[in-house]
């Protein structure tokens, strides 16, 4: 714990005390920690003295914004029509198989979490999908036996 | 009917200037010239809604205030679109040019950009373009800036006043209006708030004249537009084209032979069926869009595409007004209920009677909006919900 007090306070000082600071800091603490804790919520309200229930309105508004635990890697799977025409159904199953877990589940190693999200801008190159920040487009299965083969690794 | 043809044109992407040299000159005219030459050019906002450009700039040019912005909205979350995505990869230097001129004209000291969170990974290269040309601005002595915020997964932020709300640190709610962002937007202070589409179109009339934009198009649909072509179709990808087409031709070129339906503008715009190729104008005056076309073909279900946009809806809907957070609920479990024979058909009646509803009762563009593809779909496919 003291290390996400630690966080949350050089965020803060990086992107300022105010509300205005709030998007920034949570976004800050995702990228570092794949999720914001009850704990790190309330630390965020005491740092920027602002109400726990305010900072936990915003945290959750925000799909990106993960408030439960989440793996290492995040892969999120786009499902708009045009995703699921070029076989994201498969590329699902497929993911499942290999982390052998549902969408909405992270696995026992806590190293992926797998999720569904809406358009992800990508629909001439379907199907996409989001591992963090790196973005996948026209995936096959073979395609997705590789990416996370090399995840794996890592 | 005009008998406007397809046709191609390049002036977003097109690199047979110098950004550097058109913003010096931009910057050289003023305020009225560049005004005037917005309002004479007939651009509209590329984001979907329509709202002529310059009367944007020129109310927001009239208020009284110690502080006003220039925001970019690059919350491109709408179905089906890329666009906006390619531009800020492909032409930054122009989006952040488009503000430039914006903030002389209304006279505003800081610009943002609000970039959806499913694109952070350009935010990297974005900077670098930004920082280039904030040392553009100093040499010709303009004193503005830009900052870039990043949005985190929420449809809805692409609202302008949500997005403000967004930039404040808040839950992405839309705000009522009246005050429109004109007099009060960011932190309640005259904001003009325009697609990064529009910012690069406004960006390049002040380089070829509002004339040559103007002759483009149609009388409501004035210019170009890039589109965002997906679906069935062998060429899927980014196309500008001149405004006023007949979806006829549209199809003929982008279509696969076979093509049933074509959701022109997302999951917020509107289904149109074969039958109606012929009659429907892309543009203003007939079917608007954001740039989002999804082609069907004649193997595709559309109760799975209908179903596929009202969960959207569900998911992104914001939750504060009653109409939408129910509505959206309602119509996704009323066309199960249909589909698995639980409902009579005549069921369709009342789940449209509720979408009607929702376009008038609803907040904020997105409840508004959700009639527009179920209704479409519903009139258009009924066969297809029920069997």
């Amino acid at each position: 714990m003291p290390e996400i007090k630690e966080l949350v306070k050089q965020l803060a000082d990086k992107h300022g005390r105010t509300r205005e600071s709030l998007l920034p800091i949570l976004q800050g603490l995702v990228s570092e920690e794949r999720y914001v804790s009850d704990f790190a919520m309330t630390e965020v309200a005491r740092e920027l003295d602002m109400s726990a229930a305010l900072v936990y309105g915003t945290a959750t508004f925000y799909s990106f914004l993960d408030t439960q635990p989440r793996g290492e890697y995040v892969i999120r799977l786009c499902r708009t029509i045009t995703c699921d025409m070029k076989g994201k159904k498969q590329i699902l199953k497929t993911l499942e198989d290999l982390l052998k877990i549902e969408v909405g589940e992270t696995t026992k190693d806590n190293k992926f979490t797998l999720l569904e999200t809406n358009c992800l801008g990508w629909c001439h190159k379907g199907p996409a999908m989001l591992i963090n920040d790196e973005i996948y487009t026209e995936i096959t299965p073979e395609k997705v036996n590789e990416i996370i083969g090399e995840y794996m690794k890592k | 009917m005009p008998d406007k043809k397809l046709k191609r044109v390049d002036l977003i992407f097109s690199e047979d200037c110098s950004c550097k040299d058109v913003l010096a000159d931009g910057l050289k005219k003023s305020n009225d010239e560049l005004l005037n030459e917005i309002l004479d050019s007939g651009l509209r906002g590329r984001g979907g809604a329509g709202f002529p450009t310059g009367l944007k700039w020129k109310f927001t040019a009239q208020e009284e205030s110690d502080e006003k912005y220039v925001v970019c909205n690059a919350d491109e979350g709408e179905p089906g679109t890329f666009k906006d995505r390619e531009i800020l990869s492909r032409v930054p230097l122009k989006v952040f040019g488009g503000m430039a001129m914006c903030a002389k004209v209304i006279g505003a000291k800081h610009g943002y950009l609000y970039l959806r969170g499913e694109y952070q990974f350009l935010r990297n290269d974005l900077q670098k373009a930004l920082d280039e040309f904030h040392s553009y601005l100093k040499e010709m002595n303009f004193d503005f800036q830009i900052h870039i915020l990043m949005g985190s997964g929420a449809y809805i932020c692409g609202e302008e006043s949500a997005l403000f709300e967004s930039m404040e640190g808040k839950r992405g709610e839309p705000r009522n209006k009246p005050p429109y962002p004109t007099v009060a937007g960011f932190r309640n202070k005259p904001t003009v708030i325009n697609n990064v589409e529009t910012l690069v179109y406004s960006f390049m009339i002040t380089r070829i004249g509002a004339k040559t934009f103007h002759d483009l198009g149609t009388a409501d649909s004035r210019g170009s537009k890039v589109f965002s072509v997906s679906g069935d179709t062998p060429i899927p990808g980014i196309y500008e084209l001149e405004l006023g087409m007949p979806l006829e031709d549209f199809v003929e070129e982008f279509g696969d032979g076979d093509t049933k339906a074509v959701q022109v503008g997302g999951a917020a715009g509107f289904c149109v069926p074969r039958k109606k190729f012929k009659d429907t104008i892309i543009g203003f005056e007939g079917v608007p869009t954001g740039g989002s076309m999804m082609i069907f073909n004649s193997s595709r279900s559309m109760y799975n595409v209908l179903k596929n946009y009202v969960e959207f809806f569900e998911e992104e809907s914001c939750g504060q007004c009653t109409p939408c957070r129910v509505g959206c609920q309602q119509l996704k479990h009323g066309i199960e209920a249909v589909k698995r024979g639980e409902r009579s058909a005549a069921y369709l009646d009342t789940l449209q009677k509720l979408a009607e509803t929702m376009k008038v009762t609803a907040k904020c563009g997105l409840g508004q909006s959700v009639a527009n593809s179920f209704s479409s779909i519903v009139d258009n496919f009924k066969e297809e919900m029920i069997y």
